[in-house]
């Protein structure tokens, strides 16, 4: 692959990522005004697809406001490291055998690595904020996060167990005979759950609750800046539907009557759905439930999944 | 576990469900007859105001939006001399309607009163005044009552006997 | 190749310098971060992208988070830089100070005596890092293994929940009884 070919993916895969992430402002309100019977922004643009552009408008020409009570370049640094430590994950991300940005030998790894940095932007959004709800919501975040990325490395762990590499391109490969979901179902909601609340969506949006904390680490934040918490928080859900696809779904494989492409977005599309369709229909646990759960029940359920799969790997290949 | 489940299933499912959005400039809700909306002064089938400037309206208005001043013209007839409704305080609680012995203050169902500016939205009596009988066609307070007015002689009202001459009453 | 190791060095190192001189510890724990991910770019360019990336998830993506999470509760203020100046007299710091000199001088004598060796680069393969952990290492897994059982063990022992009373009248009444 040449240097130019390269660049090309690198920006094509930027372009369409930060569109997606766009457009998720517009399905998102619409599909959640579905699944609560009403009909969602309907008025700017064909069924209301404007509302898109209406509302990043709205985001760039506000005043972006730091407060003088805040920590000026932590405030600053706090959003940009949610959207850098996300779209470095998509490094990985394998669209098509071809379009992939790199298809590193850690590649899941990797993905972990960056989805652990991500914390950062939550604790130093809501340390900076210098505003009690924020340090709340910050604290909260950044116990979450940190309990649901153990195990969400060790549910992965299952697929890599059965593939033998941490190359994505490897595991998709491996399920051209039976998808990966088949053989690691376990794996697989466990993967989700933790992915809910690594991107602190709705069941688990326990560092940003308005009900309780305002709106959490991001409650100083305005303009642009909340702006890109807003869209690290799609480009989040986008992620985590891509890694789901690619790790349990066969990412770009399909019936032949598809591009490769074509069937990773609609299945990735589906993920998102059922994304959105979570926060219209869960209700939020409390913070100690979400803990206990995630450190009494999943991690010990992931740790026997590992178990299971390594003993069952090791019994087939004699 | 296996109620959440059940719950994503069914919040699924209303995506084939109806909408109850009513998209409302273009659509407009069905309103009752009943239905309390601007407040308006009525008139007799006969073109007079029905409102006898009482006060009741304002004495049962919890929250004092209604101010009136009573006068008499040469035939005695009581009509308000200005009739003022402040809708920036209205609660559309209807009392008023309830309170008025003439049927003159009614609710109408219109609610579409968006102003710009507060002080437009304080109704004087020409804005109140519409030229009809609202919800009692045919009622015409003055033919009813015991009283002449200028709209009919004592005794020839509905209902009414003609008045018995006190002198003339012998035991 | 070099390149990227020269510069992920510099930034490591420049890092590094920032954390021990910045008097808001948070700044200083940010500044650890980035030292923590040039040191990790720094055996990336060596060929070893397994520590690589569990430099990042273990000591950038956890540890220093815990860290700051810590920091952020103690709400360090303007007093406690002033106690810690206190602290900082010249007797506690100048034996420290003359021992790091003495190594910091030999680490220039042997970089400018030393002869230029190549920078031994091969690129380690995913697979050799379990066998040689779970072959010849095993004793060392095993051990680990034990460490971090009593740590674990002593966390749940602090930890545990000890309520007896649900509430403070409840606890009043039952000392009444």
């Amino acid at each position: 692959m040449t240097v130019m070919q390269h660049v090309w993916i690198v920006l094509g895969v930027l372009f369409v990522l930060l569109n997606i992430a766009a457009g998720l402002i517009w399905v998102e309100r619409r599909m959640l005004a579905m699944w609560q019977d009403r009909l969602g922004p309907n008025r700017a643009g064909p069924l209301g697809i404007l509302i898109v552009l209406a509302d990043t408008l709205k985001l760039f020409f506000k005043e972006d406001w730091i407060p003088p009570f805040a920590d000026k370049w932590v405030f600053i640094v706090a959003p940009a490291v949610v959207v850098g430590s996300v779209l470095m994950s998509f490094v990985i991300i394998p669209f098509t055998p071809q379009i992939i940005v790199s298809d590193l030998n850690v590649g899941i790894l990797f993905f972990l690595a960056m989805s652990s940095l991500g914390v950062y932007s939550i604790v130093l959004g809501g340390w900076a904020s210098n505003n009690k709800y924020s340090l709340l919501g910050a604290m909260r975040g950044a116990s979450q996060m940190i309990a649901y990325e153990v195990f969400m490395g060790l549910s992965l762990m299952g697929v890599v167990m059965l593939t033998g590499s941490f190359k994505l391109g490897d595991i998709v490969n491996a399920q051209k005979d039976m998808w990966f979901v088949v053989k690691q179902p376990l794996g697989l909601i466990l993967f989700f759950i933790a992915g809910i609340a690594e991107t602190h969506r709705l069941p688990f949006d326990i560092p940003e609750a308005e009900s309780e904390l305002v709106a959490g680490y991001h409650s100083e934040y305005s303009g642009m800046k909340f702006g890109m918490f807003f869209i690290g928080e799609y480009l989040g859900i986008t992620l985590i539907s891509a890694v789901t696809v690619t790790m349990f779904f066969g990412g770009w494989l399909g019936w032949s009557f598809l591009p490769p492409w074509a069937w990773f977005f609609l299945k990735t599309f589906a993920f998102i759905l059922f994304f959105i369709l979570l926060r219209a229909s869960l209700p939020r646990p409390r913070y100690d439930q979400l803990m206990e759960t995630g450190w009494k029940i999943l991690l010990p359920l992931a740790l026997a999944n590992l178990m299971i799969t390594g003993a069952v790997a090791l019994l087939i290949r004699g | 576990m296996f109620s959440h489940i059940r719950t994503i299933w069914l919040t699924f499912l209303h995506l084939f469900k109806r909408h109850v959005t009513i998209q409302y400039p273009e659509e407009k809700i069905r309103l009752r007859p009943r239905w309390r909306g601007r407040i308006v002064l009525t008139k007799d089938p006969d073109g007079g105001e029905r409102c006898v400037g009482c006060y009741l309206c304002a004495v049962a208005c919890p929250v004092d939006c209604i101010a009136l001043q009573a006068t008499e013209d040469e035939n005695g007839r009581r009509y308000p001399e200005f009739f003022r409704i402040n809708f920036s305080r209205c609660i559309f609680c209807g009392y008023c309607e309830d309170a008025c012995p003439t049927y003159a203050i009614q609710l109408i169902p219109d609610f579409e009163m968006g102003e710009y500016n507060r002080q437009n939205l304080v109704f004087e009596k020409e804005d109140l005044l519409i030229n009809s009988q609202g919800k009692y066609p045919g009622y015409n307070f003055y033919k009813v009552a015991g009283m002449d007015a200028g709209v009919k002689q004592k005794g020839e009202g509905e209902n009414e006997d003609a008045p018995v001459d006190v002198h003339s009453l012998m035991p | 190749m070099n390149y990227l190791f020269y510069i992920s060095s510099i930034v490591a190192i420049a890092a590094t310098v920032m954390v021990i001189t910045r008097h808001q510890p948070v700044h200083a724990l940010l500044y650890l971060v980035v030292s923590f991910l040039g040191v990790a770019m720094i055996f990336l360019s060596l060929g070893a992208p397994f520590v690589a990336t569990l430099e990042i998830i273990l000591y950038a993506g956890a540890i220093i988070v815990l860290f700051i999470f810590v920091v952020m509760m103690l709400n360090l203020g303007r007093e406690s830089a002033i106690q810690e100046k206190q602290w900082m007299q010249p007797k506690t710091w100048i034996g420290p100070s003359i021992l790091t000199a003495i190594l910091l001088g030999e680490l220039l004598v042997l970089l400018t005596m030393g002869g230029s060796v190549p920078m031994p680069q091969q690129t380690v393969d995913l697979k050799k890092i379990p066998l040689s952990l779970y072959g010849e290492y095993v004793i060392a897994v095993e051990l680990t293994g034990f460490l971090l059982m009593a740590g674990i063990v002593g966390a749940a022992h602090i930890g545990r929940h000890k309520k007896k009373y649900l509430h403070r009248f409840l606890k009043q009444e039952e000392e009444a009884v």
